[in-house]
């Protein structure tokens, strides 16, 4: 049972254990719904994660990305005849290659500067699809093709719950992983000190590019789930506030921690659920939950967890 | 060229207001490093304070004082309550407790006020005076000149008093302004209160011309923002240009190239200076420290 003691395997057991028990509490098939929201959001925060958490570089444009995967799967059913599993990693590659010819210049910028560049990056990809209306829809938005693969239909909260589970695992999986590869650590010494990486001989430019395409392709993906999932979707998927939200997710939850990115994520998503009591007040409810969470822990849920359990285990 | 002062007056009128918005953003940020995306909602409670308290009945002066002195309350608490406390937090953290003000103060009005457009009558009349063949509301007179006011005195405030110079001091080196003896937290606590005021009469005065509701803040900030890194931030001077340029370039983007791509030349503008200049039209190359 060694494997039990790595911290990567422990926390795909307990996210795994988590999705497959939630359904025997679950009461109707709203909180399939809500729970396959959070799935997705928290795919789409663990990308983010890698490239804020790990890396250290800030994107406030990150929902341009997932408003891209969205239309893919949203225009290429619609308008070019493919079908919508194909269409996914088309939406993926296309944002890869965005956040390729994108990145390289402007993650040349430093903190703000490459946050006004990111922020403008994404208000762009939202006005396009706002303005052309021929293929997106325009403010309205546009139905989503249902997926179907092998002539089997994907429709139900319940059905999109496990996909969803299950796509989220692996993205967990996936991040776990690459934080201890080569690249994983390029990230990390990027994040300590950019200087001293370039003295350690990391090819400081090449291993930013490359957390923001690994960024971008969760996000895009994110964006096609869960366009699919809703069948329909408009361009606030790719609006500046979704980035904001993205960005909140991962720092609430704690960042450069997989398990921080997707509790961000659980919060962010049922919060607004559970605010809808307070009514008018919902908004005014869910800011102040964000400042008082932000002062009082302002390394995120999970670290700050971590480190009362650890203080408590301590004789 | 009637068409040309046209899109010129236009743009000048929109540029002063983010170059005001602009203007609060570099002061708290020069003060406390902090990027305070609340700084919209400054402009949108000039408005809005403004256009109910008229309703009420308060002459128009007097509505417009009681909204720079709310905005200004929440220029405090926001400093007292949430920034204040989360001193030492990673930038990314405190941005995004603006970013929560920032929702609180919309919801906030959401209820207070309401959910609709709101008009304040001009301050001299609707009469368009006619500048070289153009048509010019002489609201834009008002909202130019109050900018060129605004940061006309808060120059006079920088260079001549004792508090502004202490202000520079702290801008330049906070650790070194405190061991002079300058009172950091009382720096601090003017460059909050004093973004709230400049935020909310730049929406008096805009009120007339683009209407205000409880919404208004978000894109607002976002393009003083904007501006505010066009010109270099933590420059006044540079904020200022970099207003007036934004609101400039999205005047004659709309009037001469497309007005549906009107906020995207903005930004396509704002990306393409950034790579060729990173740091700003008109900011100080940054040494990193190792």
């Amino acid at each position: 049972m060694a494997w039990l003691s790595d911290r990567r395997a422990a926390t795909l057991l307990v996210f795994a254990v988590i999705i497959a028990a939630l359904p025997l509490v679950f009461p109707s098939g709203y909180y399939y719904r809500v729970a396959a929201l959070v799935f997705v959001s928290g795919f789409a925060a663990i990308g983010l994660n890698v490239l804020m958490g790990q890396a250290g570089q800030v994107s406030l444009g990150h929902a341009g990305f997932f408003g891209i995967g969205g239309y893919a799967v949203a225009i290429g059913p619609a308008h070019l005849g493919i079908a919508p599993w194909a269409a996914t990693p088309i939406g993926a590659v296309l944002s890869a290659a965005l956040a390729y010819v994108v990145g390289r210049p402007i993650l040349r910028l430093k903190g703000h500067y490459l946050a006004i560049a990111t922020l403008g990056f994404g208000m762009l990809v939202a006005l396009v699809i706002t303005t052309e209306s021929r293929w997106t829809g325009g403010p309205d938005g546009m139905p989503v093709a249902k997926l179907v693969l092998f002539g089997w239909r994907a429709t139900g909260a319940s059905t999109w719950y496990w996909i969803s589970g299950a796509v989220l695992l692996i993205g967990a999986w996936i991040a776990l992983n690459l934080a201890e590869t080569p690249t994983g650590r390029a990230f990390r010494a990027l994040h300590d000190s950019e200087v001293a990486a370039r003295v350690a001989g990391i090819d400081v430019a090449r291993v930013k590019l490359q957390a923001f395409v690994v960024a971008a392709v969760y996000a895009s993906l994110a964006g096609s789930l869960l366009a699919m999932m809703n069948g329909f979707i408009n361009p606030d998927q790719a609006g500046f506030l979704h980035s904001v939200e993205l960005v909140t997710m991962v720092v609430l939850g704690g960042l450069g921690s997989v398990a921080g990115a997707i509790v961000g994520a659980a919060v962010l998503v049922t919060l607004p659920q559970l605010l809808t009591v307070f009514q008018e007040y919902e908004n005014v409810m869910l800011g102040l939950i964000i400042i008082v969470s932000m002062i009082f822990m302002r390394d995120g849920v999970v670290p700050t967890a971590a480190r009362l359990l650890a203080r408590r285990g301590q004789p | 060229m009637s068409e040309f002062v046209q899109f010129l007056m236009s743009g000048l009128t929109v540029g002063a207001v983010y170059a005001l918005v602009a203007l609060g953003f570099t002061l708290v940020y020069t003060a406390s490093d902090v990027v305070n995306f609340a700084q919209g909602e400054f402009v949108m409670l000039g408005g809005m304070v403004t256009v109910f308290m008229a309703a009420l009945g308060v002459p128009l002066p007097v509505a417009a004082l009681i909204a720079v002195a709310a905005a200004v309350c929440v220029g405090l608490l926001l400093y007292w309550l949430a920034i204040a406390p989360s001193r030492g937090a990673s930038p990314v953290t405190l941005i995004i407790i603006t970013i929560g003000a920032s929702i609180l103060l919309r919801g906030a009005a959401q209820v207070l006020f309401d959910k609709q457009f709101h008009k304040l009558p001009s301050f001299s009349g609707d009469v368009p005076v006619n500048l070289l063949g153009a048509a010019v509301q002489p609201q834009s007179f008002w909202v130019i000149g109050g900018t060129a006011l605004i940061v006309l005195l808060l120059y006079l405030f920088m260079e001549r008093t004792v508090l502004g110079k202490a202000l520079r001091a702290t801008a330049a080196n906070r650790l070194a302004a405190r061991l002079v003896g300058i009172n950091t937290t009382t720096v601090m606590t003017l460059a909050f209160g004093g973004s709230a005021a400049i935020g909310a009469i730049g929406g008096i005065l805009v009120t007339p011309i683009t209407l205000t509701s409880y919404d208004v803040g978000t894109l607002l900030a976002l393009k003083g923002f904007a501006a505010a890194m066009l010109g270099g931030m933590g420059n006044p001077l540079g904020a200022v240009m970099g207003g007036i340029l934004l609101g400039l370039l999205e005047s004659f983007g709309a009037g001469y190239l497309s007005s549906t791509y009107k906020d995207g030349i903005a930004f396509v503008v704002i990306l393409v200076v950034l790579v060729a200049m990173p740091q700003g039209l008109f900011g100080r190359r940054s040494v990193e420290r190792v």
